[in-house]
């Protein structure tokens, strides 16, 4: 990985994309596990159901992990200082999400040089999933 | 509706040990391939004490002991009514595996939209090492649908 450096970066750059592979109900099992988020809303067809959705659908920490891993992909997380997102749309089994983003200003804080970036998921069809901001800090 | 008294309550604290096993299947879990975040070795070559824990895993922290759906089952919100509104992390220190954290989580808020169709519940939560260094505070905004109140 070669790393960014604050001089290098200008406000507008476009950070590379990460492409996910489609969600399946093996995705969501195993995030469910991993993530110690059990919510059967997400795993069980006939719980889905009974709570009024038509099918299971993502764990928002799912997208948002994979934006975790778009945002190391770029610098290592020791770098990372804050990660925040809103979500606004469920993703549904078979989506194939994007993550993406930008930066959008550049600044000191705390004593360091920091870049803020503008992030966010969409699927195929270009519905966004979450957005959010990040502060990474850069030498 | 859901009781405003709750505003403020403290959350019982649990404690969560970072496991290297749970990293490996949350690396599987959310397609993860770089080294640094699977082999030790990796990660320490990377500069890391060892596997580092991804930055969205804490979430997980508090759900292990039961405490969100715990308190949902309490307020009286369905489990399959809830979704995920916000949520924001700030890193102080990378936390590792082998780490023993602390969770301190407390209801900031409870607030409803659409006339109470939707009610939402902010949670703020404070993430301690075994050294008592504070390394993440974390902010999480869960939102109950209400399809009755919806109607009404």
């Amino acid at each position: 990985m070669s790393v960014p450096t604050f001089d290098q970066i200008k406000v507008g750059d476009e950070l590379p994309a990460l492409k996910l592979p489609r969600i399946t109900r093996t995705t969501l099992a195993l995030f469910a596990g991993a993530s110690g988020d059990h919510n059967p809303v997400h795993i069980d067809l006939d719980f889905a159901k009974s709570a009024g959705m038509p099918d299971v659908f993502a764990h928002g920490m799912l997208p948002m992990a994979y934006l975790g891993r778009f945002l190391t992909n770029w610098a290592p997380q020791t770098q990372l200082r804050h990660y925040a997102v809103r979500f606004s749309a469920i993703t549904p089994i078979g989506a194939k999400l994007t993550c993406g983003g930008k930066v959008v200003e550049k600044l000191e804080r705390n004593g360091e040089q920091v870049v803020k970036l503008e992030i966010g998921v969409v699927d195929d069809k270009g519905e966004l999933k979450l957005s959010g901001d990040a502060l990474v800090a850069l030498k | 509706m859901i009781d405003t008294k709750h505003i403020g309550r403290q959350l019982p604290s649990t404690t969560f040990e970072v496991e290297k096993g749970r990293l490996r299947f949350f690396a599987k879990a959310t397609g993860e391939t770089r080294p640094e975040y699977i082999d030790e070795a990796a990660a320490k070559a990377a500069g890391y004490r060892s596997l580092p824990v991804p930055p969205t895993f804490l979430m997980g922290a508090d759900l292990d002991a039961g405490i969100m759906f715990t308190l949902l089952d309490e307020l009286g919100v369905p489990i399959g009514n809830i979704l995920h509104g916000e949520q924001s992390f700030t890193y102080l220190a990378q936390v590792c595996a082998g780490d023993v954290l602390k969770v301190d989580s407390r209801i900031a808020d409870i607030y409803q939209k659409k006339g109470g169709a939707l009610e939402f519940i902010v949670k703020d939560s404070v993430i301690t090492d075994q050294n008592g260094v504070k390394v993440i505070e974390a902010r999480s905004i869960i939102v109950a649908r209400n399809p009755k109140e919806k109607a009404a």
